[in-house]
């Protein structure tokens, strides 16, 4: 019908017209707002604390933004505040930290991505089992292998220094990422492998030629754990680590924890913040590609 | 055979995964510059067999030579084979023109051999405007030319397809089978081809190989396979519409089905004459002849029309014979309807007779 399309149309058309103010939408917004001042708040009192001065932290009114800014709490617990008998601040335990965490994380993920890429597609006798066991070490607390390694790395030379708190990252990163990267590899379709066996490329080839290159969101998660997980380690800094070694964290619980004098909650805020600092940095940096790979590895398998 | 002209020799191959057997003592002789189609449902063992044959699954027994070597152990990479993947299995971070080079790249071949062999093939194929692209960048009609580019440029005797074209429309799928057969005309390498599809095994293959639970059922031409199927499964399987079969008797040279006598003269049987006993007589919708051509059929029944599925070229007609469902195909511009008498009829000439127990072509 020739008018048909020129009269108007009657009853619901088009895109179904939705509240801005619906209840669901009230609810959902609601309770995010709610979260995030949660999660938020205490952040922001810890930024506004580390630029205020030991006088107006002493008012009391700890949410109240300052009057007169200050960097000097960052100076100081960056260079000059106390731990124990040496008053550094936090920058040698910074520097520790990046020499542990770097070799750490290359290390580890080098190790276990050969590991998962192996176990996903080189099917070895025992295979299953080295793998089970491998799986089995996540599952095993932290405290029962404490001592046992101190004795290891003392025995072989290594107790108080930090390649002996590099080997003990790279060991315990082993199992999640093995399984990390088993699992990203595995969900690889098997054909592009085959491909490149007819090609004749052989274990190494096709690791560094095929699977490398495939696998950047998967590299970058491991990353983002491993950093995240040995920068924030204190257990392990404080136990295989002496004072000229401490990791950034101990340095830091030296600093907070000090029961001389008084509290400079200033300091103690601005040196929270900057060791938090690295991990959140990673994040921002690559968050993205993290999400995606934590997608890819966990949904096809 | 002449052991001579065999391109690939299966030897009693088995292969076992755990408990479950997938291949069981296969024998397989494929002569030089045969194209040799592997055909079965799903989980029948084909595709092992060809992984088997690229040496990318280690043999529970048995050997594989291939050109009179024995590879059994041999690297996939040294066999002389090349071999094309469902799913295109390109390497997804280089180029068509990488992804070409790669395996030459690996055998350590001179640069000047590698560009003249990957120009070569792109020529063959067609694909030189697309050598600096990605494979993202192709459609999959595209991406499946540079896979059977990967497998050209190695300049092997034998190629491997593995369901190349089942990731492709129907229409794409077409036109690539009749590349595929254009290829082997032209390079007269041997070819050993994994598909489900039928239509793809008959108009390709030189012989097919049937399998079933891990054995090869029947081996012959595609024109063997179509009339003469060694037992009931191979003549339900190959054929669509399928065969119309009748549980039946038989007797006195005659076959009885219900009240539906069919005399067996012109039957040519595999062992001699009739053997009196239960049977199973096959019949495909294609040879069941209508108007006419009747008058000459020495078997005629009148059916009603029960229901016409209409494909263009063809309609197929459902009915009811001796109390069984049949099926009829006649010409797409037949004049029936639903409810109207048909008068049938065939010639059991062209008929398949199965044991009952056994199944075997009688």
């Amino acid at each position: 019908m020739a008018d048909a399309s020129t009269n108007a149309l009657s009853g619901p058309q088009g895109p179904k017209p939705r509240k801005m103010l619906s209840r669901r939408n009230i609810f959902l917004y609601g309770t995010l707002f709610v979260i995030t001042v949660y999660y938020a708040l205490p952040l922001y009192v810890m930024i506004v604390t580390s630029l205020k001065g030991m006088p107006e932290i002493r008012l009391g009114n700890v949410f109240s933004p300052p009057v007169e800014v200050t960097f000097q709490p960052w100076v100081k617990a960056w260079s000059e505040a106390c731990t124990g008998l040496t008053c550094n601040g936090l920058s040698t335990g910074f520097w520790n930290s990046v020499q542990i965490t770097i070799p750490s994380v290359i290390l580890s993920i080098m190790i276990a991505s050969v590991n998962g890429y192996a176990l996903a597609n080189w099917k070895f006798k025992g295979a299953d089992i080295f793998f089970t066991i491998l799986i089995f070490g996540a599952f095993i607390p932290y405290q029962v292998m404490l001592y046992p390694i101190v004795i290891i790395l003392r025995e072989i030379g290594l107790y108080g220094s930090l390649g002996g708190l590099v080997l003990v990252h790279t060991i315990f990163g082993m199992p999640i990422l093995t399984l990390l990267f088993r699992n990203y590899f595995t969900s690889l379709p098997e054909e592009l492998f085959k491909a490149a066996r007819v090609d004749g490329a052989g274990f190494w080839g096709i690791y560094f030629r095929i699977m490398v290159p495939m696998s950047l969101p998967i590299f970058t998660v491991a990353m983002i754990l491993q950093v995240t997980g040995i920068w924030n380690d204190f257990l392990f800094g404080v136990v295989y680590t002496g004072p000229e070694t401490y990791p950034m964290t101990v340095s830091l619980n030296n600093i907070v924890n000090s029961t001389q004098g008084v509290k400079e909650y200033n300091v103690n805020m601005a040196a929270t913040l900057l060791t938090g600092l690295v991990p959140l940095l990673i994040y921002f940096v690559s968050g993205r590609l993290f999400v995606r790979g934590i997608a890819a590895g966990a949904v096809k398998g | 055979m002449n052991t001579m002209n065999n391109s690939v020799e299966i030897k009693n191959l088995d292969l076992q995964f755990g408990a479950v057997k997938v291949l069981q003592d296969l024998n397989l002789d494929i002569g030089k510059g045969e194209f040799l189609v592997l055909l079965g449902s799903s989980g029948c063992g084909k595709s092992t067999l060809l992984n088997c044959i690229a040496g990318l699954l280690d043999v529970t027994a048995g050997q594989i030579h291939i050109n009179d070597t024995n590879v059994t152990w041999t690297e996939p990479s040294e066999r002389g084979i090349g071999m094309v993947f469902q799913s295109y299995a390109l390497y997804p971070q280089m180029t068509v023109e990488g992804n070409l080079s790669f395996g030459l790249k690996n055998a350590k071949l001179p640069k000047a051999e590698i560009a003249k062999r990957v120009k070569h093939a792109s020529e063959i194929l067609q694909i030189e405007p697309l050598l600096k692209r990605k494979p993202a960048a192709l459609s999959g009609g595209q991406r499946q030319r540079v896979a059977i580019g990967r497998a050209l440029v190695r300049d092997v005797d034998v190629f491997l397809f593995d369901e190349p074209l089942s990731n492709l429309d129907a229409k794409l799928r077409a036109d690539l089978r009749v590349e595929i057969k254009r290829l082997h005309q032209r390079l007269e390498n041997t070819m050993i081809y994994v598909t489900h599809d039928q239509i793809e095994a008959m108009t390709l293959a030189d012989r097919i190989a049937i399998m079933r639970g891990g054995q090869i059922m029947q081996l012959g031409s595609p024109d063997d396979i179509y009339g003469r199927p060694v037992n009931k499964y191979v003549a339900g399987f190959i054929g669509s519409p399928s065969m119309n079969f009748f549980d039946g008797a038989i007797k006195g040279g005659a076959f009885t089905t219900g009240d539906l006598t069919i005399p067996l003269t012109g039957y040519d049987f595999a062992s001699g004459g009739a053997v009196d006993g239960p049977a199973t007589l096959g019949i495909r919708p294609e040879h069941v002849v209508t108007g006419e051509l009747v008058d000459n059929a020495p078997v005629k029944v009148d059916v009603g029309v029960e229901l016409i599925e209409p494909t263009g070229s063809d309609k197929l007609i459902d009915c009811q014979v001796a109390g069984r469902h049949f099926r009829v195909r006649m010409d797409g511009q037949a004049d029936v309807a639903v409810g109207q008498k048909l008068r049938i009829g065939f010639d059991p000439g062209r008929a398949s007779l199965f044991d009952a127990a056994t199944e075997e072509r009688l």
